[in-house]
């Protein structure tokens, strides 16, 4: 196994991070996942470059960033459509591509969606932090030494030569995502809707909502008709676990979408996005709309075994 | 109050939410600390995380590989046998604090809400043995109960920004280290030289669920001489 110095910052845009699926099973020391916000997108990017689905990836927010290429390596761009340029040329996303060394990587800022994924074939070489390679922003610890992207910082992939015969794939065009700037997002109620008035629960279906431009990676905040609680119950519960796309709703009643860089609250959530939809989550920027559905848990499980099978037959397809 | 049979709750598709009680007791932690072994030591694939704390164990599951039926059925069966759990012993952790100053910027305030000296307050805050109900907001920061009732204080109106790893807080009963810079709305009423979150340690946490803590006052000097 040989390290390779693949890739170097020339600019780093706003936010951009290393993550994977996320870091579970340390939520009993208040450790939160993070991890990339579209998942399928990662796991798309990296099938596509000859990796592992769970590989580290390069997330980049809003604008991109900018990076260089310092030897022979295959790239696939996915998830929102930031206008990736290879040496100022349009570059296809979702499709692998052998970069070499001198090639310069840009994104021209969102034509449809909020973060997109670069993946290299041979993966992101940092260490393991807790069982994953995702950031910890607010904590400073795992992906690129803690932190997110600086000019001048050198990425090395793992044997990077050895995923060169991956150029040319591709996810077929009926999988793409398409992202919109209305967002319907699927939701089962709970754990705390019956704290919620009969209004406020409408309130909450009917919608729609604006995302707030002080949403971040730690939460989507929402502006729209205010989902009130019952008079009856206390400004706030006693804290308990949380997972990414659970709604929560302070006094207020404007309703914030809880993303991965937390396990507790004490915020009573009214509805929770069902796993389907999660991805979506990454994509939604501010300025956009969006609605909630309510469905039913066979709903739910119904659309995750869809969505699933997007991936895994994409598996199927592919070589060894 | 413990209830006599778990509420289940749900929280999306892919996690159960276990309450096992109404309230902040040591009794209804204790029960969700012997949830939480039990569940821990099944070790069951699709499985991700557990995450106690207060009343509620947060049970998340990847449902395409563990039904969210098959699980519940799991968790009542090992409800059913909790008595038969038995807690770790665990040791106390003393933790050394600086009190007051820049290093505790509410104690102050916190001796005149109450309107004792700042003296009464650090003796009341250092009196007991806190229990650890939960590790929560950040990494490895630890919810302490309880802080005698004389100098239990709300949150501050307006929270902080930016409050100090290391910062030692009080709201209402509960009692609090922040392990690494971060916003916060305790009352600081003083710091601590100790590390209590090391993402290199196994665990990485200084503090976990269900153990003990006690305080005790160092002078600044001695807190900078102070090693683990």
């Amino acid at each position: 196994m040989a390290a390779v110095d693949v890739l170097q910052v020339i600019a780093p845009g706003i936010l951009s991070t290393v993550q994977d699926l996320g870091r579970y099973g340390y939520g009993r020391y208040g450790v939160a996942p993070s991890g990339a916000l579209d998942g399928f997108a990662l796991r798309a990017a990296n099938l596509i470059v000859g990796n592992r689905e769970d590989e580290a990836c390069l997330e980049t927010t809003l604008m991109g960033l900018t990076v260089r290429a310092l030897a022979d390596v295959v790239v696939a761009v996915t998830g929102g459509n930031l206008q990736p340029r290879l040496n100022r040329n349009p570059l296809e996303m979702w499709r692998s591509y052998v970069i070499g060394k001198g090639d310069v990587l840009t994104f021209s800022g969102p034509a449809t969606g909020f973060r997109a994924y670069v993946a290299l074939g041979g993966g992101i070489l940092v260490p393991e932090v807790l069982g994953s390679r995702s950031t910890s922003l607010f904590s400073g610890f795992g992906g690129f030494c803690g932190r997110m992207f600086q000019k001048d910082d050198i990425l090395a992939a793992t044997d990077p030569d050895k995923y060169l015969n991956a150029a040319g794939r591709c996810l077929q065009p009926e999988w793409i995502p398409a992202y919109p700037t209305r967002w319907t997002l699927r939701v089962l109620w709970g754990p705390q809707d019956h704290h919620f008035t009969d209004e406020g629960r409408q309130a909450f279906c009917s919608g729609p909502y604006l995302l707030s431009s002080d949403s971040d990676r730690t939460g989507i905040r929402l502006q729209g008709p205010a989902v009130y609680t019952r008079s009856d119950v206390a400004e706030s519960i006693i804290s308990e676990g949380v997972i990414t796309g659970a709604i929560q709703v302070p006094g207020d009643g404007q309703p914030i979408i809880i993303l991965g860089e937390t396990v507790t609250g004490g915020y009573r959530k009214i509805a929770t996005v069902i796993s389907a939809d999660l991805a979506l989550l990454g994509q939604m920027k501010p300025g956009d709309t969006v609605q909630f559905r309510v469905v039913s848990p066979a709903e739910a499980a119904q659309a995750l075994r869809k969505e699933e099978k997007r991936i895994q037959s994409f598996k199927k397809s592919l070589p060894g | 109050m413990l209830y006599d049979k778990p509420i289940f709750r749900r929280m999306g598709d892919r996690s159960v939410l276990i309450e096992l009680g109404d309230d902040i007791s040591p009794a209804v932690n204790e029960r969700v600390q012997r949830l939480f072994i039990a569940l821990d030591r099944l070790k069951l694939a699709g499985v991700l995380d557990l995450i106690p704390a207060y009343r509620s164990l947060l049970v998340i599951h990847h449902p395409l590989m563990i039904e969210t039926d098959v699980l519940k059925d799991l968790i009542r069966d090992a409800c059913s046998r909790l008595d038969a759990i038995r807690l770790p012993k665990s040791d106390t952790v003393t933790v050394p604090v600086v009190y007051g100053g820049r290093y505790g910027p509410d104690l102050q305030w916190v001796a005149k809400f109450h309107k004792i000296s700042v003296r009464e307050v650090i003796d009341l805050h250092t009196r007991p043995l806190y229990r650890v109900y939960m590790i929560g907001f950040t990494p490895g920061f630890p919810y302490l109960g309880e802080v005698p009732e004389k100098v239990a204080t709300p949150r501050r109106k307006t929270p902080r920004t930016d409050v100090p790893r290391g910062s030692v807080g009080i709201a209402q009963r509960q009692s609090g280290i922040y392990p690494v810079d971060s916003p916060g709305g305790w009352q600081i009423i003083g710091w601590t030289p100790a590390q209590l979150f090391d993402p290199r340690k196994e665990p990485p946490s200084l503090l976990q669920m269900g153990g003990q803590v006690r305080f005790y006052e160092v002078s600044a000097e001695e807190a900078k001489q102070w090693q683990p």
